[in-house]
């Protein structure tokens, strides 16, 4: 087997300084990520999946659009707004609830599995090294499932859009309304917005605490992951009658530091006013990054030292 | 350099013993098997050796600390420790780009030409091939990089392995271990 290979030989003729150690360019973050898609379709499937599911729906009730607008006519513009935005920011709420059911089924699966099925024996048996294989799984929830749930919405609301304005002008209606009150250019910024700052930025340390459970549990990582923080709550709530811990994780849940200061509306609307700079100052953020890097290095530690179930 | 360099390898599972000062040392080029009864710490040995479990006392595989340098040593070391471990949803095609992408070392036409002699299809996903088969694309991976060391951890992949190397590189055998 000490035959030159044919990419060893090919980089020799490159650069004939370098030494045969390192044969052919190899790059183990882009190819855990992708091995990641491959194991677990569902990223794209599910979303996917219920993209297609409401747009069907979407285009059954069509039909009724030209009376619905009719009747939208008669109220003030601010509510007729409401009534015409409605299912857009039905597709983009549905998207954000996939886009994190599928980052949670994930990120339980995503060390236990490999340990369970024993493949994490030939996964270690090549050159990639513990911490590789761990960045490149929480870059599943906190990337790859808010870009996806982005695009796909995206597509969404532009189909919906053409459908509406294809309907409302065989109707005889003027489409100029729908669009300028869609404004889906600043929608689309503002999803994007709200998607980085809450589901990636504020729910990291969700995710990074249930890749740790993930690697570490011995069995059923749902209930590890979820046990031990209602424990803790019951146990507040018994021993000093507060919830400042439910309140904790309600908060992070709802947007953390990244909260929106108008409550009640969709976090899309374009008529929100986005606050970048007091998210980038508030130590929330910073100190929710701090628990997501130590639960990532301690889900690095237990995959390095934990073998196959 | 010797290939694999122990003095005084101790490991410990609580109040059970695996590995009890082990010192030995061997050579590049050499063949070297492990023999024992059932929990003599055989698989425990080549788990130290591979990076897989720390241990206590001095350990040095071709100059690294395996539990340390796991990932550099990969790029050296190709190790079988079970026929069962390819991940059953895999297609035979992405095992091969994965290994591809990931292992400097590895020779993709060395690992097709071995597959073109097997009736294993690209296309077919691990959890549909026969367990001889899926002993035959665990080597023609294995086979496809060119490692300084070889552990084998399971009788009849090793086995098969073994066969294979003597018969079709009967040349080359000292040079897997080299």
């Amino acid at each position: 087997m000490n035959t030159p290979t044919h990419t060893m030989s090919e980089s020799r003729l490159e650069s004939p300084v370098v030494a045969p150690a390192m044969p052919s360019a190899t790059s183990p973050m882009y190819w855990s990520v992708r091995r990641e898609l491959w194991e677990h379709r569902s990223i794209w499937m599910a979303p996917l999946a219920l993209a297609s599911v409401f747009l069907l729906g979407f285009a059954i009730s069509a039909v009724r659009l030209p009376a619905r607008m009719r009747a939208a006519a008669a109220l003030d513009p601010m509510q007729q707004r409401a009534a015409m935005a409605g299912p857009y920011d039905m597709a983009a709420g549905l998207m954000m609830l996939t886009a994190m059911i599928v980052g949670i089924i994930y990120c339980l699966d995503a060390l236990y599995g490999e340990r369970r099925d024993r493949s994490t024996l030939f996964w270690k048996s090549l050159p990639v090294s513990d911490r590789t294989a761990v960045l490149a799984k929480a870059s599943i929830p906190l990337l790859v499932l808010p870009l996806l749930a982005f695009a796909i919405t995206v597509a969404m609301h532009l189909v919906m859009l053409l459908l509406h304005s294809a309907v409302i002008a065989a109707s005889g209606q003027s489409v100029a309304a729908l669009w300028s009150q869609m404004a889906m250019f600043r929608r689309s910024l503002f999803l994007l917005y709200h998607l980085v700052t809450v589901h990636a930025l504020s729910h990291a340390p969700f995710y990074a605490w249930m890749l740790l459970v993930s690697a570490w549990a011995p069995r059923a990582p749902l209930l590890w992951a979820f046990l031990p923080p209602i424990a803790i709550c019951s146990l507040e709530k018994l021993a000093f009658n507060t919830t400042h811990f439910l309140a904790l994780l309600r908060n992070r849940l709802e947007g953390g530091p990244a909260a929106m200061p108008m409550s009640g509306m969709f976090p899309t609307d374009p008529m929100t006013h986005l606050t970048p700079g007091a998210f980038l100052n508030s130590p929330g953020l910073w100190l929710g990054l701090a628990v997501t890097a130590a639960f990532l290095a301690g889900a690095v530690r237990q995959r390095r030292s934990r073998g196959p179930i | 350099m010797a290939c694999i360099e122990t003095r005084g390898l101790r490991r410990a599972f609580g109040a059970t013993v695996a590995l009890d000062g082990i010192t030995f040392r061997v050579e590049e080029g050499r063949i070297l098997g492990l023999i024992g009864p059932n929990g003599a710490g055989k698989t425990t040995a080549l788990n130290a050796i591979t990076g897989l479990t720390p241990f206590q006392g001095e350990l040095r595989v071709l100059g690294r600390d395996p539990w340390a340098e796991r990932e550099q040593l990969m790029r050296d070391v190709c190790f079988t420790a079970d026929l069962a471990v390819l991940p059953r949803w895999a297609r035979v095609s992405q095992l091969l780009d994965y290994v591809a992408g990931v292992h400097p070392r590895f020779d993709r036409a060395k690992a097709e030409a071995f597959l073109a002699k097997t009736t294993i299809r690209r296309t077919s996903k691990v959890k549909e091939l026969s367990k001889g088969m899926v002993t035959q694309l665990h080597l023609a991976i294995v086979m496809a990089i060119d490692a300084r060391l070889l552990v084998l951890d399971e009788p009849t992949l090793g086995l098969v392995l073994f066969v294979a190397l003597i018969s079709h590189q009967a040349g080359q055998v000292q040079g897997t271990a080299r």
